[in-house]
């Protein structure tokens, strides 16, 4: 049998699962992936690899004493020896109080994340895709480390009350970066799709040589508060620090930035400039995701700024049962809506300013206000009278994504972009932000 | 990258889950892996590796996860399967598969290796030259840990933890996660150069967080514990006093009181909540190795791998400001001559210690910073000619029998002073200053120059004295000039480990945990941030 089981290939595999079932309640959840990498450094090939892995995790219940076991052999023995398996854990568990029960059948949106040219990706097109951009380096006598990885996988589950989910995907995220070979200049670049056949390893090359020359020289700018001009890939590692803080339980504790005074939430209030609007969609054509939740909950599009204001929060399913709430899910993905602006047109409205292509080492300092630090890096870029005037020294900055928002100048177009901190793709635009605060510079390159 | 923070829940799990008393039986034994090793190694010589090496590994973890007065969740698991790498035309290759038990399924995965390494040789220039090895036969090295920790009974684990919990919420606090990580690494070495190592490695995390509220200002302070993680079996848990460092708050060795802690967490969540917020400015900062230990994995730990300086993470961890040339200047001033910062993978009870590293080199200790000079770096056999020597250093490491092994750090320490000195003699010097213990935000950039630090708690020095705690406390610096600003060293009474035990590097990432030992330390006029903010 296949690694990547089809949608009845699948569904008949975890009936039979099912089937060996005498819990109160049973959910077999099932995936199969296979992943490939190529890694390369000053200028070679470093390390590549590559993995297969399949999974089948049986969870039963006994009233609230809850049991998982899972198994990567998919034979009839195998599998009822690890219902069995659950269903013995189970008895001897303690009683789950937060324990809700299983879903009954959900209906799903369709959404397409699985592409043919990504799940066909052999060593050899990597190495072909990985070649290209060494060429461009090799020739431009600069020194490229980088890094391709594609995977096709699937997910399903079924329960005993006839919930049934099927999810197939693929991805693959390259990144690079360029260094000038006297260490003075570097910079990145990052592409993520669904769909192989849009990488071009050749024109995202270029432009990390492009920054990378850009970048060379760089002056020293004092710290303190700029306009800034932030790439979609710097934007994407801040923002997701709120993407993260939805959840509503931590809001109703009391430690979340969502929390206020009495045990109440910011839910419904105003925290950023209204020209936010930050949303989940699993059916969105350039970020497609998988449409239900790992516990098998329907993924709807669910707006979670909407100009401005906080309207949903993230629960889980006890906890939406205990606050008498619906049991919106973490979402797949996360969406930021945009305006029309390209990068250019926000350059040249740029009195003074800095453009930062890339930022790095992301910290939570303060989860109270969200206060961040971290660095820029690979690449930034002072602005005077609407054009870039010259590169900069890498600053950290320590600054809040909230208050960010809150000194939201104007929105780009969004871009479908590789977060370097936790490797999620989003769709984030460029944004300009003023009294963006730096507070010290480094020397680094 | 750095190192892993403690994100509950976002905790690496890998394996498969299993029941807990399936993490007692033994593996696969030790004449079966040598047989599915030599079918690999004759595989892969038979294809035209010039190399190989396999590690057959076997990994259980388990996780006991609680909140206030519930168990959040007991995660058991196991993770069983061979890596082959291999040297063929000249170039790396590896390939891995679980759950390999017949030589048919490693020799395959050897024959992939040769494959994989001759197909990515095209995009080669220079052939991999790896370092002189001696084999060492058929050899065996154990943790010296007292008590098993997988032999211990889930409900002995439990109680515990539920115990911490209940002691945080009678002392006061609102909320408080703890979870005891436990980690043992069953791991078969062998190689064409003849070697044949079966290891055992423990080791132990116990961790909390405790959260206050002020539910008039709707402001929340947390305290996390002050353990290590430790490669220790159970006994780390066992209070002991002669493990204990009083002062202001207690501090601990090789054997941590984790009730106490956290009633000591509990009652200073409720003082931070109402602690003086810093005046931004300069101060002397005497660092607890709590604290310290982070730091030096951050500054002197991350620059000083040799692949990070030669630009092998370039692309994602970075590269390092600590460049050849300055090293080969013999002259290049890391620090004050306080500072002798030394690497060691044999220290006992430490995270690193293991008896041969994941290519078969014998571990050992080396100085990498002596009275203030950078004299040497972290390199593994494909590495170390670069620096003129044609032995490893033996800090080779995989964090699974499915990843491919690479240079990640070793435990790096700062040495004691030589000098007697206590804590409360060298606060008793201080003026201006403020006394960090525990590790909290961190962050540096890509080539280790500028770096920013938290703590747990902060405590305000004034001429000589404590004069009470401190928040919104971090500071900034540059590795050069803060090691530089170390002008004491407290003696080795003080000496304890701190460590990670998620430490990411490696594309695609791989974990690593390390110990980095310290006495507590005096830097002066540091500059010191006041992070606190309104939104």
């Amino acid at each position: 049998m296949s690694i990547i089981l089809s949608e009845s290939e699948a569904k008949a595999l975890l009936q039979k699962a099912l089937s060996y079932s005498k819990a109160d309640e049973c959910v077999v959840n099932l995936l199969g992936e296979q992943r490939g990498n190529l890694r390369y450094a000053r200028n070679e090939v470093s390390t590549s690899g590559s993995l297969i892995n399949q999974n089948l995790s049986v969870q039963s219940a006994f009233g609230k004493k809850v049991g998982v076991a899972s198994i990567d052999e998919f034979d009839d023995a195998s599998i009822e020896k690890v219902v069995r398996r659950s269903e013995e854990l189970a008895r001897l568990a303690p009683e789950n109080p937060e324990y809700v029960g299983v879903l009954g059948p959900q209906q799903y949106l369709k959404s397409n994340g699985f592409f043919d040219s990504t799940a066909n990706i052999t060593p050899a097109t990597r190495a072909e895709a990985v070649a290209k951009s060494l060429q461009l380096t090799r020739d431009a006598k600069l020194t490229a480390a980088g890094f391709l990885q594609d995977n096709r996988g699937y997910s399903a589950m079924m329960n005993s009350k006839g919930l049934f989910a099927y999810y197939p995907s693929t991805n693959v995220n390259y990144s690079l970066t360029v260094r000038t070979e006297d260490g003075t200049g570097s910079g990145y670049v990052a592409r993520g799709y669904s769909d192989f056949s849009k990488l071009d390893t050749a024109a995202a090359t270029r432009i990390a040589i492009a920054k990378s020359r850009g970048s060379a020289g760089a002056r020293a700018l004092e710290p303190g508060k700029y306009t800034v001009i932030l790439e979609p890939t710097a934007a994407a590692v801040l923002l997701e620090n709120i993407f993260y803080s939805m959840d509503a339980r931590s809001a109703d504790e009391g430690r979340s930035f969502l929390s206020k005074t009495g045990g109440k939430t910011k839910l419904g209030e105003k925290i950023v400039d209204e020209r936010v609007n930050i949303y989940s969609d699993p059916t969105h054509p350039e970020l497609p995701a998988s449409p239900w939740s790992d516990d098998g909950r329907a993924q709807e599009k669910v707006n979670w700024i909407e100009n401005g204001v906080v309207k949903n929060l993230a629960y889980s399913r006890f906890w939406a049962q205990k606050q008498g709430v619906k049991a919106v899910p973490n979402p797949n993905n996360v969406i930021m809506a945009g305006g029309n602006q390209s990068l250019e047109d926000m350059i040249k409205s740029t009195q003074r300013g800095i453009l930062v292509t890339k930022l790095w080492y992301i910290r939570s300092v303060d989860p109270q206000t969200l206060l961040l630090t971290g660095l820029t890096r690979d690449g930034t870029f002072y602005i005077e009278n609407g054009k870039i005037k010259h590169p900069v020294k890498n600053f950290r900055f320590n600054e809040s994504p909230i208050i960010m928002l809150n000194n939201l100048e104007a929105l780009g177009k969004p871009e479908r972009v590789v977060s370097t901190e936790s490797e999620t793709n989003y769709l984030i635009p460029p944004m300009k932000i003023r009294e963006f605060t730096f507070t010290s510079l480094s020397d680094a390159v | 990258m750095g190192a892993g923070a403690f994100m509950l829940p976002n905790i690496p799990v890998s394996g498969r889950p299993v029941a807990p008393e399936e993490l007692l039986t033994s593996g696969v034994d030790v004449a079966m892996k040598k047989r599915l090793a030599d079918a690999a190694l004759n595989a892969a010589k038979a294809k035209g590796a010039s190399y190989t090496d396999v590690r057959i590994g076997r990994y259980l973890n388990q996780y006991v996860m609680t909140r206030e007065d519930k168990v959040q969740n007991i995660v058991n698991t196991e993770s069983y399967g061979v890596g082959v790498r291999v040297i063929a035309d000249g170039c790396w290759g590896f390939a891995a598969v679980v759950d390999a038990k017949s030589e048919a399924q490693t020799a395959r995965a050897a024959e992939e290796a040769v494959a994989i390494a001759k197909a990515n040789a095209k995009l080669m220039k220079e052939p991999v030259q790896l370092a002189p090895q001696k084999g060492y036969g058929e050899v065996s090295w154990k943790a010296p840990i007292q008590r098993n920790a997988f032999e211990v009974p889930i409900q002995e684990k439990v109680d515990l933890l539920l115990g911490v919990n209940a002691a945080a919420m009678k002392n006061g606090a609102n909320f408080v996660n703890s979870v005891l990580f436990m980690v043992n690494e069953q791991k078969y070495f062998a190689s064409s150069d003849g070697s044949y190592i079966d290891q055992d490695v423990h080791r132990i995390w116990p961790v909390f967080n405790v959260t206050s509220i002020d539910q008039k200002s709707g402001k929340f302070e947390t305290r996390q514990s002050l353990s290590a993680p430790m490669g220790m079996g159970y006994e780390y848990l066992q209070s002991n006093p002669k493990d204990k460092v009083t002062g202001i708050t207690t501090r601990y060795n090789k054997g941590y009181d984790m009730l106490e802690d956290v009633i000591a967490a509990a009652q200073q969540t409720k003082q931070k909540l109402t602690a003086k917020s810093v005046e931004a400015g300069k101060y002397d900062l005497i660092l607890d190795p709590s604290h310290l230990w982070l730091t030096i994995h951050e500054s002197v730990g991350h620059p000083l791998e040799l692949d990070r300086v030669l630009g092998y993470e370039a692309n994602f961890a970075g590269t390092s400001f600590a460049t050849l040339d300055k090293w080969k200047t013999k002259d290049f001033n890391y620090g004050s001559k306080q500072v002798n910062l030394f690497a060691d993978k044999t220290q006992e009870g430490s995270l690193g210690a293991v008896g041969w590293d994941d290519e078969g080199v014998k571990t050992k200790r080396w100085d990498l910073v002596k009275d203030g000079t950078l004299v040497n770096y972290q390199a593994i056999r494909d590495q170390v000619h670069i620096i003129g020597e044609n032995e490893s250093q033996g800090c080779c490491y995989a964090d699974s029998w499915g990843s491919v092994q690479f240079q990640r750090m070793a435990n790096v320490s700062l040495a004691p002073g030589k000098d007697q000195l206590s804590v409360e003699e060298m606060i008793k010097g201080v003026e201006k200053g403020i006394y960090i213990i525990g590790d909290g935000s961190f962050s540096i950039d890509q080539q280790r120059y500028n770096f920013q630090f938290g703590g747990q708690l902060y405590y305000e020095i004034k001429e000589g004295k404590i004069a009470g705690m401190l928040k919104d406390v971090s500071y900034q610096s540059n590795t050069q000039e803060f090691w530089n600003s170390c002008v004491q060293v407290c003696d080795e009474r003080d000496y304890r480990l701190g460590g990670s035990f998620f430490d990411g590097k490696g594309q695609p990432m791989q974990v690593s945990a390390v110990s980095h030992g310290s006495s507590t330390a005096r830097f002066n006029g540091v500059n010191v941030i006041n992070t606190a903010r309104k939104i």
